[in-house]
Parts: structure tokens; C-alpha cells; sequence
């Protein structure tokens, strides 16, 4: 008699049709064959102009079918999780990978594992609609009441719970839940000047007791101030400069300037600038830089990856020296090594790939006034936005959505909107004051090759020794 | 695009049926199919055979909406999405100018979306087409490497119907091809892409898509960092495509009536140079994305949004067209079945020019080609209108183009670079966007380098 999967995976797919399922995969031959079925059931509500516009639920359900034959990997899905409509899948991933031999498989597979990370207490779909609108009207009154320029507010709610179970021939059987509630607020403040824009938002991946110990006015509220002193910046300076990041402001510094170029698939393939360089140093001695998926309610924390490898904590440089690449099963196997809970993937209809999960550098031993006081002239940025990098050439960018200009040492007036660009390997060994502040960002999205996954990042106040300034400013 | 998919038509006939009274319904029923083949060093890295299905249902009743969808069409779940559209009217609050769209007799502009050929394609002749674009581009250059390269088609049917009339269904298909590449030169590697779209294989440019791939990589080796100065840019075909997609959503009615466009109240006024003509026109057979309907099933029509750089009007759908007391002119956009409709353009074109990209460079003189832009997601703000974006491309010196650069940005604002346009070029392209492409020359932006 097959192990029992407890009451919220079985209810996906039996463990003999997984059996049975991919064995079909293998069927032609084929090395590895794995099942990912996912039931996610989501709620979102937005707020725009003072109503609330749509409440909206979602429902995604199906299963994805991997088989790797070779060096090629064939894949297919379908929202049928029947066992005619699994199987279906399978011939048609195994057609894809296209492999001849054959024969007749069996697969086993062993008990669930589970790899909880989170403790939910309030699941979000056992919450009334009428508490998470409520959120919205709170989050519009409190940003509408900060100043009389605010002319426009925005909100949204969004929350998922998403139900997964992986299966492999390799008899990995692994399921998970994971649970995400987010609040987001962009506002509009008009000046003389014209407009300027606010943004802050919170998630967490648990259920609604988020709300409990987060306070949704001062989120309103750090948007509003955010675009009401926008309203008096100046246009951002331009050329190359010292910028210090305020803590918790922008992981995403060392999430474009090196996380995208260690994940292993760019580097297989030589597209990362960091190709060939464990071992050697490749930032300031400063730097230890971590992507941790066991992060406990951080926006990238999960039990396991949607290959079904526990999450877990890999140092990818310590200080200074790169250490390892991120993993996930296809490039671990290449190269004869472990994977490192790295294989991610948006859902279903997606195959998995290298993503990053948590990526933070660790803390420092400077004081975040000292870092601002021993700067003479430059810019200090508060609140980063999104960034694009090229892996390949390490160039990347990234936007500053609130920012103030550093004049003897102190932080003087705030800046408008602007990109900063850097080089990856640059950047990282320009680094020469880091804080001792850690504190995480906002939640994030992460795309690469079309999909997205959630992702946090975080990092001390840190200096760039000198970094260009996309403004207009002389 | 009237009633081409019976079957999904009737799907959402049936749930739109379903309506009591005072009560609106719009049914939104899709599926649709994905061919992914990836190509690396000769041999097939994935191949991806994918279908998918699903409805989304909007529910509106005394100016409250509610919104649901499942990404499948089994009965019990079409149920379940409208019996949670409906809950979730409850919670909305009451819009007066909530509501469906109906029908307001403006005639579709016949085209065609569907290609028997693609529909027949065998899946061999998908690998060796993009094998063949694999091996072309490696042979364009000895210094390029290929990263990826991909033949990807979808086929796509959908059937929109709503109880204040609208019922239309119709299909399509598409197909593209592409390819990553490197460059290396000792240490410095750098990347370009190429890339051809058809009606089906038989149209592809392979030679034009490995050219380009391996162009876009091999010209910026040993590129340097420029100085910071003021300098009149010549935006790539390319760019320009990105920079006129910025400006969707400031001539959004939608963002217009919410207060979010820097052209709000400027209907009228001058707001670019003379010499700038915009449209907004998915009629057109030769845009990418042209359409016969919009998201709530509208026919589809040609907008003027700026002529001879006067505002001239915005794009509307039923909703902001209710908001602003005018009428829709066919601009719903629609994500597919998970969302409702939006507002915005759909196939943008700025006007061409009488004169060539070169001799666009022969007139600037001294200048910047800017050939790629990165972070506009995160550089530029639509609705204060700062604009600031990573850059690389190459000097244009004596009015001829020179050397290499790269890791600079270029900086202005939407309002000053619409007003700084000097000329407009005649290179049209119809690139796989929601903007034409063609060169654009503007004046006095920043470039921040060393």
C-alpha cells in the first residue's frame, strides 16, 4: 500500500496516478519525468479615484509535465488533473523530448515531504471580502488626509493560497503551501511644478494576521509623504558620484548588479560576468551576500521549490569571495553537484528554471549617520524602484523613486525620479562603507524569460564609492 | 470579428443568459495553444506543447462590479466563477458610470488573423527553422556565440458576449523566431538579439534576424563610457518604439479622468513639435498588434492622438468614454480571461518622415545613436513625465557614425522631449510591439556617464 498524503495534497492528484503518470513520461526512454500540480486560489481588490473598483476572484488549476531525455527537455501541461487528462500530458511531453529506446518503467515514489516555513494563522480565503476592502478605504483615507496636495490615490489587495505537489522518477515526492498577502498604495500629489507619484507596499508570505502587526495608515501615510516632497525636488544630478542606499531601500542593487548573473543557467551558458570566478574576489571584503528561501514571512520564502528540493541558505560571496552559484536541477545535474533549492518557476504552464528566493547582503559595522556625515557630496537614495541588468556585460540599471542630495555630509533636498547605472563586478567592489542596519525591502517580482516569481531583498545602508546619476542636473 | 468559434461562443452566450434581472453580465471565454522550441548548440534544450482555457466573468449591478475567473471551461467551474462574480459585487462600490459597452454601430474593418499554413506547420520544420537561425547567426560572425535561440507560435480563440449585446468570437495565430547572442573580445563579452515575426514560417528574414543578432552584439565590443554632456540623441527604430509605448497610458482617457496624465486639460494644445503626428490605429494589417475588436468587443478604429504636435483627442474605452461624456473609440485592452478590460492604445504609429536613419546622422552632426535603452519600467514616471533610461549606442561624430559607448543614461522629461523633436525618420518598422518603430530625432537630453 502506497504512504497516505495528508488530506491537502491528495486531494490534487493520488499517489499511483503520479506513479503511474510518470512512469508513462519515461516511457520512451527517457531519464527523468516530473509531475507539478498546482491549485491556487486567489482574491484580489483594487481601489482607484476613492472606489472601489473590482473585487476579484481566481482560480488556477493544472499540472505541468517535465521530461528530460538527453540534453533536452520536453514539456507540456493541462488544467485536466484526471488521470486520462495527466496522461495525455505526459505523452505528449515525453513526444517532445523526442528520445528513442523505451521500454517499461516503474516509478516509486516515497513518502510526502514537507519543508514547512511559514505558520499561517489566518488563511486569507477563510476572510471576509468585507475586512480586505475595508483595508483599501483605510489605506485611501489615510494617504488622502496627509496633505491637501494629494489628489489621486491608489490601492490594491491582493492574497494567494497555492496548493503544490511535486513528483519525480527519482521517487521525490514533495508538496507544499504557500500562502501570500500583500497591500500595495501609489499615490498622486500635484504641486505648481506638476505631479509627482508615492509607492510603498507590504507582503508577507502568510495569511491575514499580517495586518495585526503591520499598521496599513503609516504605509499610506509613507507613500503620501513620499509624493508630496517630491512636489518641491529638483531635477536629479547627473554623472558619476558617491550614493549612499538607505537600508531596506533597494536589495535590488545586488539583486540586478550580481544575483541574476550567479544563477547557474546564465553561467552555464558563459552569459553571466561572473562565469568562472568561484574562488576569486568579486566585490568589496565588505560583502557577504545570502539567498535564503527559509527566510521565515519574507516575500520569497518557501518549504520548497517547485522542483521539490527543500529551500534553503546559500552564501554566495563571503566577504568578497564568490562562493557558489545558485542551483537548480537541470544545472546540478550537469555538473555532478547538489541543487540548492533554486529551481522556481511562475506556475504550471511554466518549466522551471534559476530563480533567486530572499537575496540580502549582511550587516556591517558602520552607523548609518557616520555613512551620510563622511560623504561630502552626493546623493542618498531612500526608496529604490525596479532594475534590468545585462548579465552578459554585468551593465545594469536601476530607478531611484525617492531620493535627496548629500551636501557636506548632511542629507539636504530631495531629488526627482531617476535611473542610476552601474557595472555589476564594478559596483560591488566600489562598496566602501556598509552599515550595521539590515533591514529588508519591499516585496518584489522577479522576471526572467517571461515569468515571475515573488522575491525578496534586503541590505544595510551601504556607500557606493561612486556610481552614475541619471538626472539632468549638472 | 462576428461569430467564428461556435463553441466558445455559445459558452458565453449561456453564461450571459444567465442573468437576472438588473443585473449586467460580460462572459470573456478563451483557449489557445503554445509551440516553445529552444535551440543550443545544435540540439533541441526544450520544447514546450502547451493548450489552455478559461473564463472570466464580470458582473455588474446599481453601479457595483464584481469580477471572477478559472483557467479551465469544466461546467461546474463556470459556475463557480459567476456565483463569486456575483459575491463579489458586494463589495464594490457604487460607480455611476459603471457598465458594459454596447453595441454602437461602427463597422470592423475585415482582416485576417488566421494562417491555414502555421495552423499546418509539422513540428519538424519548427526545430530546423530555428536550427537554421542558430547556424546562420553563428556564421555571420566568428566572435558570436548564441545564448538561445527560439521558434515560438501561439494560436489563440475568443468569444466575448454581454447582456447589453455584444456577441463576438474569432481566432488568430502567430509565429516569430529569435535569437540571443554574445560577443566576446577577451574578457568583455556583450550581448545583442534578433528576431523575425510572420503570419507563419514562410515569412521569416533569417538573414535579416541572424544579421541583426549578431550586429547587436559584435558593435558594442570595446565600447567606453562617455562623458556627461547635453547632446542631440537619434533614437534607433527600436527605441523609439519604447519611448512612443511610454506614452500609452498619459493619453489613456482612463488616466485622464483619475487625474494622471501629464496631458490632462491640454486637449488642443501644442504638446510635441510640428513635425509629430501620432495614431493610434490597429486597422492597420501591417501593426503587430492589429485587432478587429477591442477587450469589451468594440470594433476597432483609427485614432488621432497628437497631429502636427496639437493634442487632438485620447484613446477611450466605454468606461472612461461614460466618465468624460464621449464615446468610446474602440480602446478596451484586455490581458486575456484573468482581468477586466483597461484603457489604452493599441497600435501606435508616429507619422514617417521624408529621410533616411544616415541621413538623419549626416544632419545631427555631433550626437549619440542610441540603439538600446534599458529601465524604463524603473527610469521613467508617465505621470510627472521625468524620463530617465539606461543607454548604449554609438557616437555620431561629424555626421557620421563612430565609436562604441555604453553604461550612460539619457534624461529629460516626456513633455520637453515631445516638444524637442527635430526630425522624424522615414525608416518605418513593424516591430513585435505595441508601437511602430522608425528613427526620431530629439534635441538637448542629458547623458550621464563618467
Amino acid at each position: 500500500m502506497p504512504p497516505t498524503i495528508s488530506a491537502d495534497a491528495s486531494s490534487l492528484v493520488a499517489h499511483d496516478v503520479l506513479e503511474r503518470v510518470l512512469a508513462r513520461g519515461r516511457a520512451t526512454g527517457a531519464a527523468f519525468a516530473e509531475v507539478y500540480v498546482e491549485d491556487k486560489r486567489s482574491t484580489s481588490a483594487g481601489l482607484d479615484d476613492g472606489k472601489v473598483e473590482q473585487v476579484t476572484s481566481g482560480r488556477d488549476r493544472g499540472a505541468g509535465i517535465r521530461v528530460v531525455a538527453g540534453d533536452t527537455t520536453g514539456f507540456a501541461h493541462t488544467s485536466d488533473l484526471t488521470e486520462r487528462g495527466l496522461l495525455a500530458a505526459a505523452d505528449a511531453a515525453a513526444a517532445a523530448a523526442a528520445c528513442g529506446g523505451g521500454g517499461v518503467v516503474q516509478v516509486t515514489l516515497g513518502a510526502v515531504r514537507r519543508h514547512p516555513v511559514n505558520t499561517v494563522r489566518l488563511m486569507p480565503d477563510e476572510v471576509g471580502k468585507a475586512r480586505k476592502v475595508d483595508l483599501l478605504r483605510r489605506v485611501d483615507a489615510a494617504a488622502r488626509a496627509v496633505h491637501g496636495a494629494i489628489v489621486q490615490v491608489s490601492a490594491g489587495y491582493g492574497d494567494s493560497r497555492k496548493r503544490i505537489l511535486v513528483a519525480n522518477s527519482d521517487g521525490v515526492l514533495a508538496a507544499d503551501e504557500q500562502v501570500r498577502t500583500l497591500l500595495r498604495v501609489s499615490v498622486v500629489a500635484s504641486g505648481d511644478g506638476g505631479m509627482q507619484t508615492g509607492y510603498d507596499s507590504m507582503g508577507r508570505t502568510i495569511g491575514f494576521e499580517l495586518f495585526e502587526a503591520e499598521d496599513v495608515e503609516a504605509l499610506a501615510r509613507r507613500a503620501a509623504d513620499q509624493a508630496v516632497t517630491k512636489l518641491s525636488a529638483r531635477p536629479a544630478p547627473s554623472g558619476s558620484m558617491p550614493v549612499v542606499i538607505k537600508c531596506g531601500s533597494g536589495g535590488v542593487l545586488f539583486h540586478e548588479a550580481c544575483g541574476h548573473g550567479l544563477e547557474a543557467d546564465l553561467v552555464g551558458k558563459g552569459a553571466s560576468v561572473y562565469r568562472g570566478k568561484v574562488g576569486e574576489t568579486v566585490a568589496s571584503p565588505l560583502v557577504t551576500l545570502v539567498d535564503d528561501g527559509t527566510m521565515k514571512t519574507e516575500w520569497g520564502a518557501i518549504g520548497i521549490d517547485d522542483e521539490g528540493h527543500p529551500s534553503q541558505r546559500n552564501v554566495l560571496i563571503s566577504d568578497g569571495v564568490l562562493t557558489d552559484y545558485m542551483w537548480d536541477y537541470l544545472r546540478a545535474r550537469k555538473e555532478g553537484r547538489a541543487q540548492s533549492g533554486n529551481g522556481r518557476r511562475q506556475g504550471y504552464a511554466h518549466l522551471p528554471m534559476v530563480r533567486m528566493t530572499n537575496t540580502f547582503v549582511l550587516n556591517g559595522t558602520a552607523t548609518h549617520d557616520d555613512i551620510v556625515r563622511d560623504t561630502q557630496r552626493g546623493v542618498y537614495v531612500a526608496k529604490l524602484g525596479g532594475g534590468q541588468v545585462d548579465t552578459a556585460s554585468g551593465d545594469f540599471v536601476f530607478g531611484m523613486t525617492e531620493a535627496y542630495l548629500i551636501e557636506g555630509g548632511r542629507i539636504t533636498e530631495p531629488l526627482r525620479e531617476g535611473n542610476l547605472i552601474g557595472n555589476g563586478p564594478q559596483v560591488l567592489r566600489e562598496i566602501d562603507l556598509l552599515g550595521d542596519d539590515f533591514a529588508m525591502g519591499n516585496p518584489g517580482t522577479c522576471g526572467k524569460d517571461g515569468q515571475g516569481v515573488p522575491v525578496g531583498d534586503g541590505q544595510p545602508t551601504l556607500r557606493v564609492r561612486a556610481l552614475t546619476v541619471g538626472g539632468t542636473a549638472a | 470579428m462576428s461569430t467564428e468559434v461556435p463553441d466558445l461562443q455559445a459558452i458565453a452566450d449561456r453564461i450571459v443568459a444567465q442573468a437576472a434581472p438588473g443585473e449586467q453580465i460580460e462572459a470573456y471565454v478563451s483557449r489557445g495553444g503554445e509551440t516553445a522550441i529552444r535551440i543550443y548548440e545544435g540540439e533541441v534544450e526544450h520544447f514546450v506543447s502547451a493548450q489552455s482555457e478559461g473564463v472570466g466573468i464580470r458582473v455588474i449591478r446599481e453601479g457595483r462590479t464584481g469580477f471572477a475567473y478559472a483557467g479551465t471551461l469544466e461546467e461546474a467551474a463556470l459556475a463557480e466563477v459567476l456565483r463569486d462574480a456575483r459575491d463579489n459585487v458586494e463589495f464594490g462600490t457604487v460607480d455611476e458610470w459603471a457598465g458594459l459597452a454596447a453595441p454602437d454601430g461602427v463597422a470592423q474593418v475585415a482582416q485576417e488573423f488566421w494562417d491555414d499554413e502555421l495552423a499546418a506547420w509539422p513540428t519538424d520544420g519548427k526545430i530546423d527553422v530555428a536550427k537554421d537561425l542558430e547556424r546562420r547567426t553563428l556564421a555571420a560572425d566568428r566572435r558570436v556565440r548564441t545564448e538561445e535561440t527560439n521558434y515560438d507560435d501561439g494560436w489563440g480563440e475568443t468569444a466575448v458576449a454581454t447582456t447589453t449585446g455584444i456577441r463576438e468570437s474569432g481566432r488568430g495565430n502567430s509565429c516569430f523566431v529569435s535569437v540571443v547572442t554574445l560577443a566576446d573580445d577577451g574578457d568583455e563579452t556583450q550581448t545583442g538579439f534578433g528576431f523575425s515575426v510572420g503570419d507563419s514560417p514562410r515569412d521569416f528574414d533569417l538573414d535579416r534576424a541572424a544579421r541583426e543578432g549578431a550586429d547587436r552584439a559584435t558593435r558594442l565590443l570595446g565600447a567606453t563610457k562617455p562623458a556627461s554632456r547635453r547632446t542631440t540623441v537619434v533614437l534607433d527604430p527600436y527605441v523609439t518604439a519604447q519611448f512612443v509605448g511610454v506614452l500609452s497610458s498619459a493619453l489613456s482617457g482612463e488616466q485622464v479622468a483619475k487625474g494622471r496624465s501629464i496631458f490632462r486639460e491640454r486637449l488642443g494644445e501644442r504638446v510635441a513639435a510640428g513635425c509629430l503626428t501620432l495614431v493610434d490605429d490597429p486597422t492597420n494589417p501591417r501593426a503587430y498588434t492589429k485587432t478587429d475588436i477591442d477587450g469589451e468587443g468594440l470594433a476597432a478604429r483609427r485614432n488621432v492622438l497628437i497631429e502636427d504636435g496639437v493634442l487632438r483627442g485620447f484613446v477611450h474605452s466605454s468606461y472612461s468614454a461614460r466618465r468624460l461624456a464621449t464615446r468610446s473609440t474602440g480602446n478596451a485592452t484586455r490581458g486575456g480571461y484573468a482581468g477586466g478590460p483597461g484603457t489604452g492604445c493599441l497600435a501606435m504609429q508616429v507619422r514617417p518622415g521624408s529621410r533616411t536613419q544616415a541621413e538623419l546622422v549626416a544632419t545631427v552632426g555631433d550626437g549619440v545613436l542610441v540603439q538600446e535603452v534599458s529601465g524604463l519600467h524603473s527610469g521613467v514616471n508617465p505621470v510627472s513625465g521625468d524620463f530617465s533610461t539606461g543607454a548604449s549606442g554609438l557616437v555620431i561624430a561629424g555626421g557620421a557614425l563612430g565609436a562604441p559607448i555604453r553604461e550612460f543614461t539619457i534624461a529629460s522629461t516626456l513633455q520637453k522631449m515631445l516638444l524637442d523633436v527635430a526630425e522624424v525618420g522615414c525608416d518605418v518598422d513593424w516591430l513585435p510591439m505595441r508601437a511602430a518603430g522608425l528613427s526620431l530625432v530629439i534635441h538637448d537630453v542629458t547623458l550621464s556617464g563618467v
